[in-house]
């Protein structure tokens, strides 16, 4: 049965979490940072060895598939230029407009592209970590995109790396808003543990009419998510709490199982 | 005990810890991950000592809260809980039967993620839960299951190629060899 040395061993193990559970967050945050920096040699070996076969591609690469590309690239390249300067003269009228009717002024966003490096490997959360951290600039909830839409915000920052909490975990809560006449705002919220492209839109008021197909975008409301971000698209809505309160189904626009690289915004 | 059974044991959770953050393949084909570390502390529970169970439960879990939103430090209660209980009561375990692995490596899986769960909730966090954490549970469970026998044998293998092997003594000894030769007779 047990001896003194179980009951010593017991004591140590449990005297050792409850010590770490009650420390306080700022040394827990630490104490995490350090720890999962001892995965970084690991991390550094799997990018490496996931950059051999895409390098030894490009060592083999006939040269007028090559040439072939750039010409691609160079009138991709033109017509996006032309779109920039249809965008720059929209924004400067935006910008007036703006001023005759003295409302704030947008700042321009400027992005980082990160690499998703790992996935949370517990089920009952839904985070990444990226390869951006404190040295480029990346700081707590900068919203985190990708062309197709938001997938999140850094919840966490280390000096190499960040965590980003993606849509759909309880801890990741954005104010939204429906692109619909009456223009209704809610608040997206975690949806079920397996489907990672449908997450809830709560709170809507109890007359929301929302149809299937509804663009939902971040609402600008709550002070971290720029206005005008695009989420995805209202799969369905029912009424909750006897008609109090609208509830919706949101598709994402992004795939979040399938995120390689993400952009963070910082404004 | 062999030392170099609790070092392989700890290095395994370092890289299964790894593995499951850097490889979510099954994560994507199931909808979730299976924990390896359940298995691992079964193996250690019954092939090595105290501190080894105490370490691993003490270095596995905060490698595994370091990589993930959890609480640091919330996973090592419920892994130190299933290995003390497996430890204590390893004389009544059949332990060379894979069918004993696959079982004490199911509950573990099971028991395992429940605990951490219930912590959870009781520390006041807000993971996230429904209906599709029931097959989380269960693909948890059973890959677990799957891979404690696995574990077993990794090990014993591990074992033999990398530890040290006692000479078997004989029975022939040189001196006593008796010779046919003429010359000598």
């Amino acid at each position: 049965m047990l001896k003194k040395k179980h009951y010593l061993a017991l004591g140590a193990v449990v005297l050792t979490a409850l010590l770490i559970l009650s420390l306080p967050q700022r040394a827990t945050s630490r104490l995490k940072l350090a720890a999962s920096s001892l995965f970084l040699p690991l991390f550094g070996l799997l990018n490496t060895a996931q950059q051999l076969p895409g390098d030894a591609a490009n060592a083999v690469m006939p040269r007028h598939a090559l040439v072939k590309e750039i010409t691609e690239l160079q009138n991709q390249n033109q017509q996006l230029r032309i779109q920039m300067m249809q965008a720059a003269a929209i924004g400067r009228e935006n910008d007036q407009l703006r001023a005759l009717v003295a409302w704030q002024r947008q700042a321009p966003w400027k992005l980082k592209l990160a690499n998703v490096v790992m996935r949370d490997p517990a089920n009952w959360w839904r985070t990444v970590q990226i390869d951006l951290g404190k040295r480029d600039g990346v700081v707590e909830n900068m919203p985190a995109l990708t062309p197709e839409g938001l997938v999140g915000r850094v919840s966490a920052v280390g000096f190499a790396r960040s965590q980003v909490v993606l849509l759909g975990d309880p801890n990741c809560r954005v104010s939204a808003m429906v692109e619909n006449p009456t223009h209704d705002i809610g608040i997206i919220s975690a949806s079920g543990p397996l489907d990672s492209s449908l997450v809830d839109l709560t709170y809507l008021s109890g007359n929301a009419d929302l149809k299937p197909g509804e663009n939902v975008v971040t609402s600008g409301e709550g002070g971290i998510f720029p206005r005008g971000i695009f989420i995805g698209q209202i799969v369905d809505s029912r009424p909750v709490e006897f008609g109090l309160y609208t509830e919706a189904r949101v598709k994402l626009s992004a795939n979040l199982g399938g995120l390689e690289q993400i952009w963070v915004l910082s404004q | 005990m062999n030392p170099l059974n609790s070092i392989l044991i700890l290095a395994a959770a370092f890289l299964a810890v790894f593995g499951e953050a850097a490889f979510p393949l099954l994560h994507h084909w199931l909808g979730a991950q299976v924990d390896l570390l359940p298995a691992l502390m079964v193996c250690a529970a019954l092939n090595t000592d105290m501190v080894t169970v105490s370490l691993l439960a003490v270095l596995g879990g905060m490698g595994f809260d370091a990589l993930s939103e959890n609480p640091f430090g919330v996973s090592i209660l419920p892994l130190f809980a299933v290995g003390f209980v497996i430890y204590v009561r390893r004389d009544l375990i059949l332990r060379e039967l894979p069918f004993a692995q696959f079982v004490l490596g199911a509950m573990a899986s099971a028991v395992t993620p429940g605990l951490t769960v219930l912590l959870l909730l009781t520390g006041g966090q807000n993971p996230l839960l429904g209906w599709g954490s029931i097959w989380q549970w269960l693909v948890m469970t059973a890959g677990g299951a799957a891979a404690t026998p696995i574990v077993f044998e990794f090990f014993n293998w591990c074992q033999q190629t990398l530890g040290y092997q006692p000479q078997t003594e004989t029975t022939f000894r040189p001196d006593r060899e008796i010779r046919r030769d003429k010359k000598l007779k």
